[in-house]
């Protein structure tokens, strides 16, 4: 009997659509940090840490600068970012939703909710959307259990969520974005 | 040359090298313990992940791994027991929980460790009370001369070991849990990620997810 088919979700693909310029950042800030440490193995971690505080993820081309400067092979550097959850391997897009996998949350249908945001917004858990607004997280209880089930959209938390309230979210964020366009455009016209 | 001990496997009297991992002095007198993790000519210190090659040792209260314990002068060792036999079925039926069975295509069938184990052992390959996990992951045929099916992997890393030692160091493991497979740098088919095709890996697999074609 087969109970599930566990697909690898395979966070790569965005890999193709960084920019030269992001790519040439990302290998810059990383030459950087290295610069700053010995090639001793214990200090893998800090340094992937750092650069992820610097650049919001950790794209190839580091993993590649640190793991010549460690003299590792790139894929035992590509096993550490994989196995530890803190780190992320695409950028984080403009509005990061994180959903509750905590047991309040799971028991009120979290999974049903991670169904929903991903097939709405096109992208698995770990991925961003490929205009960068949305990236999509999976996270342990974030503390508000009555709530349950909660999604917090960068520090902003919403509780009791059905998957008509995520295309409530989804249709709000648009109109906050459309009302910042119109601003924009009125606020270039008086200055003009 | 290292000093010689005699040690004692299952009331047989066995004469190894002093240091020796005990797995290899069984092996090596023709006495068979399961194992997986601890490949053929490796040398160094085996990872100890597959649990198979319990043994019991006496006046230690529980069965330790032979592969990771070094032989020593007067050393009483029995395969099997009650707990030994308890430990290896677990450990042998978890593994086969998420091994692909196909037996009869899969290149191979008869020469294949599980086969072997669950011979000696009178084990069944398919697990009794656990429901079968399929990774349902891609094969890769991208370099000629290898197949790679990650479902039928058992990640005992010995290819991962081989790659490092004669290939070029392309195979690791990422992820981890249930994902936890042996892969390339950003998961690259074996083509792109620079692999020589030097067929070590395939040589090194124990269970035909790494396998060579003629």
């Amino acid at each position: 009997m087969i109970i599930s088919e566990l697909s690898i979700i395979l966070q790569w693909g965005d890999d193709m659509k960084l920019t030269e310029e992001e790519k040439r950042i990302a290998a810059e800030t990383t030459r950087q940090i290295l610069f700053q440490c010995n090639d001793s193995r214990g200090n893998l971690i800090p340094v992937l840490q750092r650069v992820q505080d610097k650049l919001g993820y950790v794209p190839p081309v580091a993993m590649e600068e640190v793991a010549a400067h460690f003299q590792v092979p790139p894929v035992d550097v590509y096993g550490v970012i994989t196995f530890y959850n803190q780190f992320r391997l695409t950028p984080p897009g403009k509005r990061q939703v994180k959903i509750c996998m905590g047991t309040a949350c799971h028991m009120r249908g979290a999974h049903i909710i991670q169904d929903s945001w991903e097939r709405r917004l096109n992208i698995k858990v770990g991925e961003t959307t490929e205009d960068r607004e949305y990236s999509l997280e999976r996270v342990a209880c974030v503390g508000c259990c009555t709530m349950a089930p909660v999604v917090v959209i960068n520090e902003e938390v919403h509780g009791k969520i059905t998957p008509t309230r995520v295309d409530g979210l989804i249709f709000s964020h648009q109109l906050d974005k459309k009302k910042e366009q119109q601003n924009t455009k009125e606020g270039d016209a008086t200055s003009e | 040359m290292a000093e010689k001990v005699t040690i004692i496997i299952d009331g047989q009297k066995i004469s190894a090298t002093a240091g020796e991992m005990l797995l290899r002095a069984a092996l090596d007198n023709g006495i068979y313990i399961p194992h997986l993790c601890a490949g053929g000519e490796e040398t160094g210190h085996p990872p100890a992940s597959c649990r198979l090659c319990f043994v019991e040792v006496e006046g230690r209260p529980a069965p330790v791994p032979a592969c990771t314990l070094p032989v020593t002068e007067g050393l009483v060792i029995q395969t099997r027991s009650e707990r030994v036999d308890g430990l290896v079925a677990a450990g042998f039926e978890l593994l086969m929980s998420n091994h692909r069975l196909d037996c009869k295509n899969c290149p191979a069938n008869g020469s294949c460790e599980l086969q072997r184990i669950a011979k000696a052992r009178k084990l069944r390959l398919k697990p009794k009370n656990l429901p079968v996990l399929d990774k349902n992951l891609p094969v890769d045929d991208s370099v000629p001369g290898i197949i790679y099916d990650p479902n039928k992997c058992v990640l005992c890393g010995r290819c991962v070991r081989a790659c490092r030692r004669s290939g070029s160091g392309v195979l690791g493991f990422t992820r981890r849990g249930y994902q936890r497979v042996v892969t390339t740098f950003g998961d690259s088919t074996l083509a792109e990620s620079g692999c020589t095709g030097c067929k070590e890996c395939a040589r090194a697999c124990p269970v035909g997810a790494l396998s060579q074609t003629d």
